[in-house]
């Protein structure tokens, strides 16, 4: 579904990313794990075009997409649900939805759109208890649950995902993993960054771990649990027992 | 058609690709982090791990030798602390130093993954009864295979090797159904079964796996009317992994390569040059997935040849062809590496002179059997019996101990050992159909 060769990102002199590499397959959640400044965010807005890698390559379903525009790409069906919401927060729910659905709103009409509305919020039954309350008075959880929802409202064929569950309560953790579990086993391709890395190993089927710019190491979810590095580095467990 | 990861053991190849690619980056970047010998060598050549864009810029990266790895003795070459290791195998040593290879969690079930897909594509099933006459200990041959077997959930007897008679019984009685051991000691079952009057038609045996010692396609073909089994040939290297690393499938047409966790590059042994798909050259292997003891471009010193065009058993890993020669003058013999440099260091006199020699190589009684000829100078010759049989005793003593394989010694006469080009061929491996 996806391949990523070789790409290098700078900001400004700064290597952001020194040759990262990895692969999609269609209907598989795969995370990128690793500390703040690894390039996690910076892969992901690199393969959504916001960020141009000075080379390598990016393909979606064998066609190069790295020199693309954001706006080409989504169309593409590749939807980011961005690091901290970003909601609009003076709207409401029901609207931050149907803004989902912008960037295909010449080739759906109105009653498609409230189809998919209601899908999500099956989806995300809190959603529609709240359709019509400023996006602004949910809590954090609830706006990330918004803003994922709203990412499917352009029906993506890949859900590029940052940082779902940062600053979200444990117990809306759960949930917004459940959901993309759920979404998965729907048939949705998710890319999953985060920094809690239990949490991304817990519902991800692959993993790559990335430092400094580089993947380190790659491996399903069972491998990556076992590999003592990430354990100690990510998983914060098991330090005595690896150092002592 | 017996293929165990369907998804892995049929990616197209430009999914294998991809997969190396990352791979091969990551496990630069953690050569590099975690391998002093790497980050000497790679500051040395001036190459980053940032240089690896594509698979192609593999030939950038400087090779392995074994002499690397007894340079490093024992845990030098390891890239995790050693309390991170679960299982530690070494080669015999007989030539040198052994190289000791680590193994992680994850490391070793690889491994038990990979010798279960060499395995199945041999045949084996959960309903097989499999002896495995390889010997247990220090090597990686009968553990690689055992656990192998154990995860495709067939039935495991660990007779190592030897008691060849007791191996018979546990095959007539335990209906064994596949047997794992060397060329040579199939052969050496067959004899004692022939011995006891056992007919091999018989019994249930149905396949054999083959390995550890290069086999030619007669000798294949003798164990298998001898044994009445399919013989399958499998390869690896205790450096690089141990058995699992290639095997053949039923189509019998070379044997796949595990890429989805090694780079396979065919080099020219004199100019180290890459050479294309299809010409044959030294096989060089690149681990992608080793946690414990990674490898960069080592140097197998076995002669091959790959072919990446698909398999008719459906497999598009790419496939080697059969490993019958090596790049140096090493032999295997029963299991173990001799170089004539070993035996040279014995001949050479105080004065530093060498003699003429000749090692030959023949399979007798079912046997690696091992000859060493010298040529013995005149003066020698004229003098006393005694003095010359105390010579002979002597010598023979001397190999054996240092190769750890009985030898035998003749003593010819000057000038009696054939030469080619004014040269003597140092080894003659009549197993592998050279003239004498």
């Amino acid at each position: 579904m996806l391949r990523v060769r070789s790409i290098k990102v700078n900001y400004g002199a700064i290597r952001a990313l020194k040759g990262v590499s990895f692969h999609v397959k269609e209907g598989e959640i795969v995370t990128l794990i690793g500390a703040n400044g690894a390039g996690k965010s910076t892969i992901l807005n690199t393969v959504s075009g916001l960020l141009r890698p000075v080379s390598g390559e990016i393909l979606l379903k064998d066609s190069p997409i790295h020199k693309l525009s954001p706006a080409q790409i989504v169309k593409l069906g590749v939807s980011q649900t961005p690091e901290g919401r970003q909601v609009f927060s003076t709207l409401s729910v029901r609207d931050n939805l149907i803004l989902g659905a912008y960037p295909r709103r010449k080739q759906s009409d109105k009653s498609e759109i409230r189809k998919d509305v209601e899908e999500v919020e099956k989806l995300f039954p809190i959603l529609k208890e709240r359709n019509k309350q400023a996006a602004g008075t949910l809590s954090g959880g609830e706006q990330q649950m918004l803003a994922i929802a709203r990412s499917l409202m352009a029906r993506p064929k890949i859900l590029l995902l940052d940082e779902p569950t940062m600053g979200v309560a444990p117990i809306m953790v759960a949930e917004i993993l459940r959901t993309v579990k759920k979404l998965r086993d729907g048939g949705m391709t998710v890319v999953l960054i985060e920094q809690n890395a239990h949490a991304a190993l817990s519902v991800a089927d692959r993993g790559y771990v990335l430092e400094t710019g580089r993947v380190v190491l790659d491996g399903t979810v069972e491998e990556l649990l076992e590999n003592k590095e990430v354990k100690r580095a990510y998983l914060g467990k098991g330090y005595q027992e690896v150092w002592e | 058609m017996l293929i165990r990861n369907q998804e892995l053991e049929t990616l197209s190849r430009s999914d294998i690709r991809q997969l190396q690619l990352e791979r091969l980056q990551a496990i630069v970047f953690r050569c590099y982090k975690n391998v002093s010998f790497y980050k000497k060598k790679f500051d040395e050549a001036k190459i980053s791990p940032d240089d690896i864009q594509s698979l192609d810029d593999l030939k950038k990266l400087p090779f392995t030798t074994k002499a690397d790895l007894r340079d490093s003795y024992p845990y030098g070459m390891f890239a995790v602390p050693l309390r991170e290791i679960v299982r530690i195998h070494s080669s015999s040593g007989a030539t040198g130093l052994p190289t000791v290879v680590g193994y992680t969690g994850n490391d070793l079930k690889n491994w038990c993954d990979l010798c279960a897909r060499i395995m199945y594509a041999a045949g084996v099933t959960r309903d097989d009864v499999v002896q495995i006459a390889f010997d247990y200990g220090i090597f990686t041959g009968a553990f690689g295979l055992h656990q192998g077997a154990e995860r495709i959930g067939a039935s495991v007897i660990p007779t190592s090797v030897g008691h060849t008679e007791r191996q018979v019984k546990i095959i007539q009685d335990y209906k064994t159904t596949v047997l794992a051991c060397t060329p040579s000691y199939a052969l050496t079952i067959a004899e004692k079964m022939s011995e006891m009057g056992i007919d091999p038609k018989s019994l249930n045996l149905k396949v054999g796996l083959i390995g550890a010692e290069p086999w030619s396609e007669a000798i294949r073909g003798e164990i298998e009317t001898k044994l009445s089994i399919k013989a399958m040939d499998n390869y690896g290297l205790s450096e690089i992994l141990g058995p699992g690393l290639a095997g053949e499938c039923e189509a019998r047409n070379g044997l796949h390569i595990q890429e989805d966790h090694f780079i396979v590059e065919v080099i020219d042994p004199e100019t180290f040059e890459v050479l294309p798909v299809g010409a044959e050259g030294e096989l060089v292997f690149t681990t992608l997935t080793k946690e414990g003891f990674p490898l960069l471009r080592y140097r197998t010193g076995d002669l091959s040849r790959i072919d990446d065009s698909p398999c008719a058993c459906g497999r598009t890993l790419a496939r080697m062809s059969r490993v019958f020669h090596r790049t140096d003058d090493v032999i295997v013999v029963r299991g173990v590496n001799i170089s004539p440099s070993q035996v040279e260091a014995i001949l050479r006199k105080p004065d530093g002179n060498l003699p003429e020699y000749q090692i030959i190589v023949d399979t007798k009684d079912a046997n690696d059997a091992l000859e060493v000829l010298v040529e013995v100078s005149e003066d020698l010759f004229v003098d006393e019996m005694r003095q010359l049989r105390e010579l002979h005793l002597n010598l023979e003593k001397k190999v054996h101990a240092a190769l750890g394989v009985k030898v035998k010694v003749r003593l010819v006469e000057p000038r009696s050992i054939p030469t080619k080009d004014g040269k003597v061929k140092r080894v003659v491996d009549l197993r592998r159909g050279d003239s004498q």
